[in-house]
């Protein structure tokens, strides 16, 4: 009997060396040049969509995008991709709504599938003070041309007839705000949608290109230190979100964000039984179903000070609770996944964009929980900013100033569940 | 879930707790000297540290008394917890 092993003829191969060849990547991926014109720090949905714009509207392209990690693989990864601008101020109208406007024409303009589905979204009111202020917000929304109706319970039913309308629950739907044009999109797609479109006009998405220092002269910063070398820059805009104030303290700027994890999970995949974007800021969950058919839910932030994209059990525990109440047929649905990004919490829940002490230093940060929504409108109004060396007139209301002047754009109402 | 020990109680779960912020952030000694940017910076701004962080934290369902830790804000591991009327530990 033989003990030779039945592999000792096989010639040593490669693993995988069998599987067809890697599809072709979307981007390049080079390296970073001596300096560019303008240098995006962030590679999330606001630093490519910020890219696309600069070359499509204005035709700079002498861009680089420096990403710490992979590209979009932040907060731009791990949103509940809900889509709507009904706020209640007119600041927050104006920015939202260009958003809005721009992603009912984006699947064109990328020449990418995006699948942004318009399926409405309810706001829902589960207390007398809540009635007051969604009315309200119907209609300063209606105001500014922003589609915005208040709905009864029985008319909430028909909307979503899964939602638990019974009036025997601890916190009874009283009624909703509803925005037919709202919706959700494939976040990842928006992103690679974006990065072919800046790839393709020549501009260098860099990533493994971690911020570290940034060289100064006088009031304007003339180099952005990183992993990969330094990299001169004409103009630079900061787009790190919940890691803003890691680049802030760098250059000795002071900005009024605290950086928190805000956890959303996934169900296993189900039959189509949510028809829309349910949100509700009493009971904090917020609940919509993906197109390929896993529901999508997310939380407010957890309490604490923190940069780990993770959170504590207790509120996954909380919200999972909130949506059985809400929405009784998921009680026995699974969990699959829970995860948790870093969102960038400003004092009035509204961003900072805008002017900094260095001339040449644009930021963009404290969109919270809701900077998903935005990516299109905040990508053009700060690629209008960067061209025009001016800020762009639907961001000179959320500038850093306000903290001292005292004009805040107070959407703590709007923001809805997560601040 | 993360046990936090009360410097009162000793180890307790986590919801027992509610987060106050940034510690060690005086009011100010002549309030009414101060321009409009210092008010703003006392109201509105609070360092946003990556990494060891002193911060508040009441144990509001049990003692209810505040006290101070240093926490790091990349692992959430409590470093160290210490009285309101303690100084600031020394950080490596």
């Amino acid at each position: 009997m033989s003990l030779g092993s039945p592999h000792a003829t096989r010639t040593p191969r490669t693993p995988g060396a069998d599987l067809p060849e890697h599809p072709d990547a979307l981007w390049r991926s080079p390296e970073p040049k001596r300096s560019y014109d303008v240098v995006v720090v962030g590679g999330g949905g606001h630093g490519l969509a910020t890219a696309h714009y600069l070359a499509k509207n204005h035709g700079i392209t002498n861009v680089a995008v420096l990403e710490k990690g992979w590209l979009a693989g932040g907060n731009m990864a791990r949103n509940t991709t809900i889509i709507r601008s009904n706020y209640l101020w007119d600041e927050s109208s104006g920015i939202y709504e260009h958003a809005l406007k721009l992603w009912e024409g984006l699947e064109e303009d990328l020449g990418y599938p995006i699948l942004f589905s318009q399926r409405g979204v309810l706001n829902l009111a589960h207390t007398l003070q809540d009635v007051r202020d969604s009315v309200r917000r119907v209609e300063a929304n209606k105001l500014n041309g922003v589609d915005a109706e208040w709905l009864e319970p029985d008319e909430v039913r028909k909307v979503c007839p899964v939602v638990n309308t019974s009036t025997d629950i601890r916190y009874p739907v009283l009624g909703a705000t509803y925005q037919p044009r709202a919706g959700i999109a494939k976040h990842d797609y928006v992103a690679w949608g974006f990065a072919r479109r800046a790839d393709e006009a020549g501009i260098d998405l860099i990533q493994d290109c971690e911020v570290t220092g940034f060289t100064t002269d006088g009031d304007r910063v003339t180099g952005v230190q990183t992993t990969r070398g330094t990299i001169g820059a004409g103009t630079v805009a900061l787009c790190a979100a919940g890691n803003t104030s890691v680049l802030t303290d760098m250059l000795g700027i002071r900005v009024p964000i605290q950086s928190h994890p805000l956890q959303a999970l996934v169900s296993e995949l189900l039959e189509p039984v949510h028809p829309t974007v349910v949100m509700s800021n009493a009971v904090h969950v917020y609940v919509s179903q993906a197109h390929k058919g896993e529901l999508v839910m997310g939380a407010g932030v957890d309490s604490y000070n923190g940069y780990g994209q993770r959170g504590a059990f207790h509120i996954i525990e909380r919200q999972m609770a909130a949506a059985v109440e809400l929405f009784p047929v998921f009680a026995r649905a699974h969990l699959l996944r829970t995860w948790g990004g870093i969102v960038d919490v400003s004092p009035d829940a509204s961003p900072i964009v805008g002017r900094t002490p260095y001339e040449n230093v644009y930021l963009n940060c404290g969109w919270g929980t809701g900077g998903f929504k935005a990516t299109p409108g905040i990508g053009s109004a700060l690629a209008h900013t960067i061209a025009h060396d001016e800020p762009h007139p639907l961001v000179t209301p959320f500038s850093l100033d306000r903290f001292v002047t005292g004009a805040l754009v107070d959407e703590h109402g709007a923001a809805a569940v997560a601040h | 879930m993360q046990l936090i020990a009360c410097p009162w109680c000793g180890p307790r779960e986590e919801v027992e707790f509610s987060y106050g912020g940034q510690a060690h952030v005086p009011y100010p000694d002549s309030p009414a000297e101060l321009s409009d940017e210092e008010w703003a910076h006392y109201v509105f701004f609070r360092d946003n540290t990556k990494g060891r962080f002193a911060e508040r934290w009441n144990h509001n369902a049990g003692c209810r008394r505040w006290f101070n830790a240093i926490r790091d804000t990349t692992t959430y591991r409590f470093e160290s917890v210490y009285r309101l009327d303690d100084p600031k530990p020394v950080t490596p």
